[in-house]
């Protein structure tokens, strides 16, 4: 702290001595300014017109446009008519459908984001102390993540896990007892939730990044202290990864509560709606039923869902989050 | 040292066997696009197929519909390298007017572009939808290709974060030679930029050529359909009997997104790295 003062002191000096020869040229400035901002403020414009355009027209239009449908009926064909608060009130009274799917996305995502999560956070620290091949295990596992997206993997899955699927061989192999996966509700959801862990190579990624910027000086100095791997985890690696993990966090979140292919190919929603994960119900609503107020007012439901579970992860990381330039 | 060489042997055992169980589910897929389609389910397991049936490609390409799958396969490249080329020019200009231009209210559109970033589409595909029916856009591939236009957020704050890294010197150089904004820009940051801009175009084209629930609720005839679209309907539990040859077509539609992961791995690892690092 100390030296640093003194240098900041030293540095305003020749400043001050300096002063002299600005006053001079004051005259001209504030007029120079004027123009060349205005200048700028054009050419700034210019450059982000795109994104203002597609802001206006493809964002802000549309979410207020849907608010403004969640308060009607409208089935694509006359034109909306207002109808209140019909829509939410029928939702949460009159729709056991809703709750359902609710419940489902709530469980999936609660299930599925963590062991991602934590599964990609193991598998960066065991790929960050070996030193051999890592590239090659680094390429393999990120495999998944990069054809995750894509329907064949979908349509692979619910063959993998089919009553002759491939996973039921491996247990008939083993002389363990077969089990229909997809068809019995109670499994089904899991299925989906290891197709989602099975994708952690994105978040793989992150992590490995962040464990490299971490200093090895700080471990070889608590190791001096006495502290063993595990202590080393809890109070060097995981408070200097907080950043990466909120960024993480907040990302993979939303993107499980808008979980739609795999139970759109994988489960179609079944059996009995055990898997009829949020985004795929508004879907039906929207698209099978033309339900455009009800699947609207559905769309709001979960934005606020999401704003406030991204608002309580950023209000909550003060807390835990933990970075660098704090200590300086 | 015996120790630490036993060490490394169970660490390098632990993560092969790891590493096979996490690539078995690919490794299944290709090798029963092989297998005789009456023998897809017998044993099902086994990665080796009995006999080597490439017939099954040979089938699987010819469709359903008469529509063969060289369509859907030209479809998806022309959805996705037009979006693709959309998403660059768009965002590397946004990005720039972000990174390097200032001018009033910057602040608050940049937050504003934060926050689209992180809104699901899903969130605004009704109205969406809605207004492009209005248009007469339903059934064209204008609903897929035109947003990209806008500039997509992710790649705008890519490669915002990649200009940050330049010296702004350089730029305060080219100004006293002469050069304007736009010069700028062309002459001095693009072609420094180039590895950011790579990795937004790499995502962009997995993303679109992924891209499914977009086809699903705007395209309905199947001489439209991108490859995504068709392998649904192509592997419809209902009307499946050619199992060989749909893991053929499964295998086929991931092909491209495999070309370019080896090709450019660097770009892709370095991406994802910095993206989520520096927020």
């Amino acid at each position: 702290m100390l030296p640093k003062r003194e240098e900041q002191t030293t540095t305003t000096v020749p400043e001050v001595s300096s002063e002299p020869k600005f006053k001079q040229m004051e005259p001209l400035k504030p007029a120079r300014r004027n123009v060349k901002k205005d200048n700028r403020n054009t050419t700034g414009y210019l450059f982000i017109s795109p994104f203002l355009l597609g802001f206006f027209t493809l964002t802000i239009f549309p979410i207020l446009y849907s608010l403004y449908l969640s308060f009607t009926d409208y089935d694509l064909m006359g034109t909306p008519s207002w109808i209140g608060l019909d829509n939410y009130v029928r939702m949460f009274t009159d729709d056991p459908t809703f709750w359902k799917s609710m419940k489902v996305t709530f469980f999936y995502a609660g299930i599925a984001v963590p062991i991602r999560l934590v599964f990609a956070l193991l598998v960066a620290m065991a790929l960050n102390k070996i030193v051999e091949m890592v590239g090659l295990y680094r390429t393999l596992l990120y495999l998944p993540s990069v054809v995750g997206g894509s329907i064949a993997v979908s349509i692979m899955w619910r063959q993998l896990f089919g009553n002759e699927g491939a996973v039921n061989s491996i247990l008939g192999a083993l002389g363990l007892p077969t089990h229909s996966w997809l068809g019995d509700p109670d499994t089904a959801i899991w299925t989906l939730i290891v197709l989602y862990g099975w994708q952690f190579g994105s978040s793989m990624l992150i992590f490995l990044a962040g464990l490299r910027n971490i200093p090895k000086t700080y471990y070889e100095a608590s190791s001096v202290d006495g502290a063993g791997p595990v202590k080393q985890f809890f109070i060097i690696t995981i408070p200097l990864l907080t950043p990466v993990i909120l960024f993480n966090t907040i990302m993979q979140v939303i993107q499980g509560f808008m979980a739609f292919t795999p139970s759109f190919v994988v489960t179609n929603g079944g059996p009995v709606n055990s898997t009829l994960l949020y985004v795929l119900y508004m879907y039906q609503r929207a698209f099978e039923y033309f339900d455009m107020g009800y699947a609207s007012a559905m769309a709001w439901v979960m934005l606020v869902i999401i704003a406030i579970f991204t608002a309580l992860i950023f209000k909550s990381s003060p807390h835990w989050v933990h970075y660098e330039s704090d200590n300086k | 040292m015996k120790n630490k060489k036993w060490k490394k042997i169970v660490q390098h055992t632990i993560m092969i066997v790891f590493t096979l169980i996490m690539i078995y589910p690919l490794v299944w897929m290709v090798s029963s696009s092989l297998k005789e389609s009456s023998s897809v389910f017998v044993d099902a397991h086994s990665l080796i197929p009995e006999g080597w049936h490439f017939e099954n490609y040979i089938t699987g390409w010819k469709g359903f519909g008469g529509i063969s799958f060289s369509t859907f396969f030209i479809n998806s490249a022309i959805i996705s390298v037009v979006a693709t080329i959309g998403s660059i020019l768009s965002s590397t200009l946004i990005a720039y007017g972000f990174a390097r231009v200032k001018f009033a209210g910057k602040n608050i559109w940049f937050v504003c572009m934060m926050l689209t970033m992180m809104l699901p589409f899903e969130m605004v595909m009704i109205p969406q939808y809605i207004m492009f029916n209005k248009f007469n856009w339903i059934d064209t591939y204008l609903p897929l290709i035109l947003p990209t236009f806008f500039g997509i957020p992710f790649f705008i704050f890519l490669i915002m974060q990649f200009i940050r890294t330049i010296p702004t010197e350089l730029d305060e150089a080219a100004k006293i030679d002469g050069c304007n904004s736009f010069q700028i820009f062309y002459r001095i940051i693009v072609p420094l930029i180039v590895p950011a801009m790579m990795t937004s175009a790499i995502f962009s084209f997995y993303w679109r050529w992924d891209d499914f629930m977009g086809p699903l609720i705007y395209l309905s005839t199947p001489e439209k359909y991108p490859v995504s679209l068709a392998l649904k309907l192509f592997s419809d539990p209902n009307s499946v009997t050619n199992w060989g040859a749909m893991f053929a077509m499964s295998t086929l539609s991931i092909v491209p997104i495999f070309v370019i992961f080896f090709l450019f791995q660097r770009y892709i690892v370095d991406g994802i790295s910095t993206s989520g690092l520096k927020s």
